[in-house]
């Protein structure tokens, strides 16, 4: 944005903000320096001026339009922005509190670090002295670079339905989904969608690293209805969770194992092998995790255990070198 | 801060943030802006020339230069106040102050939920739908409690710590310098007397841990492990391998730091990543049976296979 387009808005927003009576198109054009006083085509001005408006709303910046009187409405419409509206209110930060300001605006990892960054400088514009390099201790980070987040927390936020590609765990092609968003969460460093499938009639979580391609809204805004009781992390933990169904019985060579020892309990053992008792939720998962230690671990029980993890390492002995 | 479009914004603010701290000096006032002076110094030139209708004197903004590269707003056209934040911006700063409001044994917890409240307040409508987007950083609550106390003391501690890379669990004394929250985790930053370098230890791999009586000494010139990017960064002499991932392990490219991802027409990915660890990747290749492979280096391929083998032998022999 030039300096001359930077200086007329500024203007434009001090004079929208000085005014109580409607100002139209023409008037601010005769008012507002930088908008050219010379007959220039009249198109020429209403682009300018289009573009102006959208690039203050853009800001965030409530611009009303109307008219001045209801005995008006045949006039051409105005403009002006509410100083209520417009302002930040009063706020009062201790230095503690600032502190934890500071703190809170250094989570994000990008994306949303530049929201917390010009969030920071209103703040600082309202009198208050936030101090970014404060420490309480323990300093966290949390990334949100995911690409489809932005357009997720728009949804969420204007409660529209989305549409978007996902790649469940063991398919490579995405495959359409709509969407009824109920809520964003972080958990254990992923970002994860809550909401209501509509194609499967049925609450779904979805992890946004599945997604691919863009996240398109559509619908009206509000139309999307949440569930009054629902507990938002509470969704996302139980689909992520992994709660132990069952136990296996592996014999694992001494000084090997070590990440199956923290877990697992000894039942038995002998000079060169210890037995130990695993719990686990998913045979699958358990498989693949034992199939990794190869000779070193010997699944004993249950069957469907040692029958995956035997199918896993033939496939590996019998791939062609 | 820099980006052409930042200016508007910036400028709206200036006069308040001005008016808030008269007599500021230039240096300052840049600092808290994210900018230089000399580009603070351009956009006060702007703002001298804007103003109220009429653009008199008495109508524009008007500066006063103090001693000291200092300045005062002596009149502020009506811009006292900075704008509202936006949905986004409030957004930012409550969902972190939520998220760090629920960080077990965070010292300041009180602060954070007044400043909390204060910024839901001030942000009104804008603050409408923060509750839809939450953050959840697992925390091993009586671990981390006991780390910052060793760090606030500065001590030394001893560590049973489980390296997942190498599947083994080790004993090391470790002189901590930092906590930290990152993805979702919790670490301790720690200058590692073993491994005589600064390592991040992941709190829930932490078996059992001592606080010594021997004061912490991390080097002077220890480095602090830049995490901003990701925890686990493969350093470029790790070795390269080349995998083969079928749909039904795709999840690998997920959950792993690559160097590429290249589809391949058949549906499957070929990945590349860097290991220092080759029992990780023979761990790691072995549990995805048919749905993965190793395509390069070819010996770990072949080291891969035989291990397989032996493996098979023994459940052959016992015959169950």
């Amino acid at each position: 944005m030039g300096a001359r387009r930077t200086e007329r808005l500024v203007n434009l927003v001090i004079c929208l903000l000085s005014t109580r009576q409607f100002l139209t198109a023409a008037r601010i054009r005769d008012i507002v320096p930088g908008y050219g006083d010379d007959d220039r085509a009249h198109e020429a001005f209403q682009r300018m001026f289009e573009r102006d408006k959208s690039d203050l709303r853009d800001l965030g910046i409530p611009l009303e339009s109307g008219h001045n009187s209801v005995f008006d409405t045949d006039a051409e419409i105005g403009y002006r922005i509410a100083r209520r509206d417009y302002e930040l209110p009063e706020i009062d930060l201790a230095p503690d509190e600032a502190a934890a300001v500071g703190l809170a605006a250094r989570l994000w990892q990008s994306g949303l670090s530049s929201a917390a960054t010009s969030a920071l400088v209103k703040l600082r514009a309202a009198g208050v002295d936030v101090d970014t390099r404060s420490v309480l201790g323990v300093e966290p980070i949390v990334d949100a670079t995911e690409p489809a987040l932005a357009a997720c927390l728009e949804a969420v936020r204007g409660g529209r339905a989305v549409r978007f590609g996902y790649r469940t765990a063991n398919s490579g092609q995405p495959e359409p989904r709509e969407v009824e968003p109920w809520g964003i969460v972080s958990w254990r460093g992923r970002w994860y969608l809550a909401g209501h499938d509509r194609g499967r009639q049925a609450r779904r979580v979805f992890r946004l690293s599945r997604v691919s391609g863009p996240v398109t809204a559509f619908g009206p805004e509000g139309a999307v209805q949440v569930p009054p009781d629902l507990d938002l992390v509470a969704t996302v933990a139980s689909v992520t969770a992994e709660v132990p169904t069952g136990a296996a019985t592996v014999r694992v060579r001494k000084a090997a194992g070590a990440g199956l020892r923290r877990v697992g309990q000894i039942v038995e053992n002998s000079a060169d092998h210890d037995v130990l008792s695993l719990p686990y939720s998913d045979p699958e998962a358990l498989a693949e995790r034992l199939a990794g230690y190869a000779a070193d671990v010997v699944v004993l029980a249950p069957a469907e255990v040692r029958d995956a993890v035997v199918r896993l390492l033939r496939a590996r002995a019998e791939e062609p070198a | 801060m820099t980006a052409p479009g930042d200016r508007l914004p910036r400028l709206l603010a200036l006069v308040p943030y001005l008016l808030a701290r008269p007599g500021i000096r230039l240096t300052d006032a840049a600092r808290d802006f994210g900018v230089s002076p000399e580009q603070l110094t351009r956009d006060l030139n702007l703002l001298w020339v804007c103003g109220l209708p009429g653009y008199g004197p008495g109508d524009l903004i008007d500066l006063a230069w103090g001693e000291d590269d200092t300045v005062t707003v002596t009149h502020d056209a009506g811009m006292r106040r900075p704008l509202r934040l936006t949905a986004e911006e409030a957004l930012a700063l409550i969902v972190a102050l939520r998220t760090l409001a629920d960080v077990p044994g965070l010292e300041g917890g009180d602060a954070i939920d007044r400043a909390l409240a204060k910024l839901e307040d001030a942000a009104g409508t804008a603050a409408a739908g923060t509750g839809r987007v939450a953050v959840r950083v697992e925390a091993e609550e009586e671990t981390l409690a006991a780390l910052r106390r060793a760090l606030e003391d500065q001590r030394a501690v001893h560590l049973t710590y489980y390296t997942a890379g190498r599947d083994e669990t080790t004993e090391r004394t470790v002189d901590p310098t930092r906590l930290l929250l990152v993805e979702g985790r919790s670490y301790l930053e720690a200058w590692c007397r073993r491994a005589e370098a600064i390592r991040l230890f992941r709190l829930d791999r932490i078996d059992a841990f001592r606080v010594l009586d021997e004061p912490a000494a991390p080097p002077a010139d220890a480095q602090q492990v830049d995490v901003r990017g990701g925890v686990f960064r493969p350093s470029a002499d790790h070795e390269l391998v080349v995998l083969r991932l079928k749909p039904a392990a795709r999840w690998v490219a997920d959950f792993y730091p690559t160097e590429s991802v290249t589809e391949q027409s058949d549906g499957a990915l070929l990945v590349r990543l860097r290991s220092g660890e080759r029992s990780w990747v023979r761990r790691l290749v072995l549990g995805l049976g048919a749905a993965g492979s190793v395509v390069d280096p070819l010996d770990l391929a072949a080291e891969v296979r035989a291990e397989a083998r032996a493996a098979l032998r023994i459940y052959s022999e016992l015959a169950l």
